[in-house]
């Protein structure tokens, strides 16, 4: 298999493969950090760095690692990465930090980190496998962060705590309380997944259909 | 923290605040398992056992080991690490005792490490400073939880896979909102009991 180039990665990661809305990974965190739109960004700015380190880090020993016992070494690396982040969030953080609580430390078993690390680093060299991780990190990013752009709002009235509903919104107490709760996680997360499958079948039939008459036409 | 009792503990922690409806637990293995209850139900039980187990272990490592040495920060490392040595001796355990049951539940086992239900109950009954018998109920709580739901959603996805879905929405998107609607359900539990 070749080295991708660092476009592929970046449309691959993004687009077409984004973790969560392609290979559902990492759905967990996707639903309990997204009730607001700074909690949601350092979340996913955290999971960004540690895959793109983690992944970097076991790229770069892969040919040391017997293939029998890299769950351990694989499950040690992000580990590390994510006690760095823990101990960095405690301290220029620490409000952000207790109201995530556990879903910091639970970042080791995000799928996504597990799955580019033993997917992708793996196989490729250390730069282009940080490039991998980093780039699953922003369109894991970018599904969360549309999400917590809806969630807050109807919830709060707030963008990252900045108000943009009149305070009547939430004093009058029509404000959606079932927004920022369990059920409207998972129903938006279904939505989001719905329109992105849409469209990507939608590109799959555009790509299939017009093949044989421009093969025809052209030459 | 006021003190929970254990039976009121243990039925928060299996409906009120199921770790999967009300935390999102555990999710990424509950949307690919919950295809067939034979197998829901198999990882289920074993989601239970290792939960139990690894709380009943953590507990006394957190207490007589990291925090008298003043290791907090070391608490990840040694959770993961339980963790993946309950499921491995688990395994060892079950094969050698009873193939049968290796046999249907061997293959799940595995996969309970990378299932954040586990390291999820730990780090709560962490924050949530639990004693050890509160840490053991709520591990077991949590484990029925899970197990219920998906059991439960097993059994629903069977229906569905009869119903005509749009093509967009198959899979993983319908399951999210069949997920959705349950906690809708266990929302209604809410009310009745409240632990934090």
């Amino acid at each position: 298999m070749s080295t991708p180039t660092y476009k592929q990665v970046w449309k691959e990661n993004l687009n077409m493969n984004n973790p969560v809305l392609v290979q559902v990974l990492g759905i967990c965190s996707t639903l309990a950090v997204t009730n607001k739109v700074v909690n949601t960004l350092i979340m996913t700015v955290g999971v960004s760095l540690v895959t793109a380190f983690a992944s970097y880090t076991l790229s770069w020993i892969r040919h040391l690692i017997a293939r029998r016992v890299r769950m351990i070494f694989q499950v040690l690396a992000i580990t590390f990465y994510v006690v760095l982040l823990q101990l960095i969030l405690n301290a220029f953080a620490p409000e952000v930090a207790r109201s995530l609580g556990p879903y910091v430390g639970l970042i080791i078993t995000n799928c996504i980190v597990m799955g580019r690390t033993e997917t992708f680093a793996p196989a490729n060299p250390p730069l282009i496998s940080w490039w991998d991780g980093f780039t699953s990190g922003l369109g894991y990013m970018l599904v969360l962060g549309t999400m917590s752009l809806i969630r807050e709002p109807l919830a709060f009235g707030t963008i990252a705590d900045i108000p943009i509903f009149p305070p009547e919104y939430v004093s009058s107490g029509n404000n959606w309380t079932i927004a920022i709760m369990a059920p409207s996680a998972f129903f938006l997360v279904a939505i989001i997944i719905w329109v992105f499958k849409t469209r990507a079948l939608k590109v799959e039939a555009a790509a299939k259909a017009p093949k044989p008459a421009t093969a025809g036409g052209t030459k | 923290m006021s003190y929970v009792d254990p039976i009121t503990l243990l039925f928060a922690s299996i409906f009120t605040s199921n770790i999967l409806l009300a935390n999102f637990l555990g999710t990424c293995s509950f949307i690919a398992i919950s295809k067939d209850i034979g197998s829901a139900n198999g990882l289920g039980i074993a989601v239970i056992v290792v939960l139990v187990l690894s709380s009943a272990i953590s507990w006394p490592i957190l207490h007589y080991v990291l925090v008298p040495f003043n290791m907090i920060y070391l608490d990840l490392f040694v959770y993961i690490i339980v963790v993946a040595a309950v499921v491995q001796a688990l395994e060892m355990i079950i094969e050698r005792v009873s193939p049968a049951l290796y046999m249907s539940l061997g293959i799940y086992l595995p996969l309970i490490v990378a299932n954040c239900a586990i390291l999820g109950v730990v780090l709560f009954m962490e924050i949530r400073n639990y004693d050890f018998f509160q840490a053991v109920i709520f591990g077991l709580g949590s484990g029925i939880g899970w197990w219920l739901a998906i059991v439960a959603a097993a059994a629903m996805r069977k229906k569905i896979d009869k119903s005509p879905v749009p093509a967009g929405l198959q899979g993983p998107g319908i399951t999210l909102i069949t997920m959705g609607f349950m906690a809708m359900a266990f929302v209604g539990f809410s009310g009745i009991l409240r632990v934090q």
